[in-house]
């Protein structure tokens, strides 16, 4: 077996911490405890709710953070080209007004006016309606880390790709793209794993997730600790799950520059 | 203007940023051949005025013309002429996400003015000139400062530039590195190559320039041969300076 590096032990322990105190906090024997185990999870395939909801929080985050990365991607080439060059004008204006509104607003307001207000008339599948809310939140917040990624690039490399004749499309897409991608990386990682987190408010739309699904359990079983706190633990696996891998991925980084 | 051997033409060139006039009224013409060292105090606009040269900077008023070709004017396109004048840089601006090769080789693939594996050998070829042959595979992180520099001369030399302009090439570099820098230079200044050299390097500019320019409060000072302006200079303001750095 591969050795744990300090962190990941560091992160098992912890969470086995967690688990030890859930236990106690349940304040039951180990014959009662099996039992509300039985009753909360196994009996009538209630952890089928759980492995839905996870489904579906899967789907959302993955398809949410795709839309997430595209149109972040386009909204800060706009404003970065506007700011170096001065032109897109009214689409810098567009992007500038998307950005406030976007992160301005709770991320939960705008799940239920994209619900209740835009999509009221059609019936539109739910997991789509989050997909649609998500990624359109999420894309504020990359198209600011892409921007800022790009704006830590040297001004030389612009410079040195003009005295080469070269076009600003060129210079941005051979250039200065790969280079801000590349800085900003275990950012975007960051702002997935956030993204994860948000969409346990997927459930104000009646849409079955993580969270949702915990929470019916709890609604036919009237126990609350055992189905929230496996729903908790399970995000927290996710996360520091995917933490782990982007310390990884900076430390693989930071090799590379030498 | 109809002078064949003039390369670089400029007429009333102004530039200014807000209030403040950095440039004012630049007539200069540069003729092929010429090595033009462009000598002056921190601040006077000598970068400046290199960096409008090739439209880094937007004059503010006045016409550039190369080869007869007004860049100044709308209507030209300057990423036909551009390739045409090189560039090296104080701080290298080499590309960092590429290899020592790809810095050479990718420009001159883009503008189409040489395939794939001419642009490869052409890079082998500047390397070894450059005595870095060794290096093509390494990326810019992995070179000295000098190293750097002398890979950016070939990066411009690839295009087969009509001439190369050089924004202070050696002054970001530790003193042991200076010389690298300068021989390569020299060489190029004996093949003929045409070069502006914004320069602290007076030794330098004795020796290889064919022309040095005084660039001094907005605008040309003296301009002359070496001797002219490094030996006789005629202003307070030049003697001045010349002590300084000497």
């Amino acid at each position: 077996m591969k050795q744990f590096t300090d962190k990941t032990k560091k992160h098992i322990i912890l969470m086995i911490l967690f688990a030890v105190s859930a236990f106690s906090l349940t304040g039951c024997s180990f014959s009662e405890f099996s039992e509300k185990f039985n009753d909360n999870f196994i009996k009538e395939q209630r952890y089928q709710y759980i492995l839905d909801g996870l489904k579906n929080t899967f789907i959302i985050t993955i398809l949410a953070g795709l839309i997430g990365i595209f149109l972040g991607f386009i909204l800060a080439v706009i404003r970065v080209t506007h700011d170096k060059k001065g032109s897109l004008k009214i689409l810098d204006l567009v992007a500038k007004l998307y950005l406030t509104v976007i992160r301005g607003t709770p991320v939960m307001v705008q799940l239920i006016i994209i619900y209740y207000v835009i999509f009221a008339s059609v019936n539109i599948n739910k997991i789509l309606v989050a997909v649609i809310a998500f990624g359109l939140n999420s894309a504020a917040y990359v198209a600011e880390i892409i921007r800022s990624g790009i704006m830590s690039i040297d001004v030389g490399q612009f410079e040195a790709g003009h005295s080469l004749g070269l076009k600003y499309s060129t210079v941005m897409v051979s250039i200065i793209l790969p280079q801000a991608l590349k800085n900003v990386l275990p950012a975007l990682a960051n702002e997935f794993i956030t993204l994860l987190k948000e969409t346990s408010i997927s459930g104000y739309i009646g849409l079955s997730d993580l969270t949702r699904g915990g929470m019916i359990i709890r609604s036919i079983t009237y126990e609350a600790m055992f189905p929230l706190l496996l729903v908790a633990f399970i995000y927290l696996v996710l996360v520091v799950g995917l933490s782990s891998l982007v310390s990884k991925l900076e430390r693989s980084l930071k090799k590379n520059e030498r | 203007m109809k002078d064949d051997n003039i390369i670089i033409h400029t007429e009333h060139l102004n530039k200014t940023y807000g209030d403040e006039v950095v440039l004012e009224d630049i007539n200069i013409d540069i003729k092929k051949g010429e090595v033009i060292a462009v000598i002056g105090p921190s601040g006077c606009g000598k970068s400046i005025f290199i960096r409008t040269l090739n439209l880094l900077e937007k004059p503010t008023s006045g016409d550039i013309y190369f080869d007869d070709i007004c860049i100044t004017d709308k209507k030209t396109d300057v990423y036909e002429v551009l390739p045409k004048m090189g560039m090296v840089f104080q701080q290298f601006n080499l590309f960092n996400n590429m290899t020592i090769e790809k810095n050479i080789t990718f420009a001159p693939i883009k503008h189409n003015l040489m395939s794939e594996e001419e642009a490869k050998e052409k890079a082998k070829e500047l390397l070894e000139r450059v005595g870095l042959s060794d290096k093509g595979d390494a990326y810019p992180s992995q070179l000295s400062g000098g190293q750097k520099q002398r890979v950016a001369i070939a990066r411009a030399l690839a295009m087969n530039p009509d001439i190369i302009l050089f924004d202070e090439p050696t002054s970001a570099l530790d003193p042991e590195m200076v010389n690298e820098v300068l021989n390569i230079m020299k060489e190029l200044a004996k093949g003929g190559m045409t070069m502006v050299i914004v320069t602290h390097e007076m030794g330098f500019a004795r020796e290889v320039a064919s022309r040095v320019l005084f660039i001094d409060d907005k605008g040309i000072k003296e301009d002359g041969t070496p001797i002219d302006v490094l030996d006789n200079p005629k202003s307070e303001r030049l003697k001045s300076f010349l002590e300084s750095v000497l």
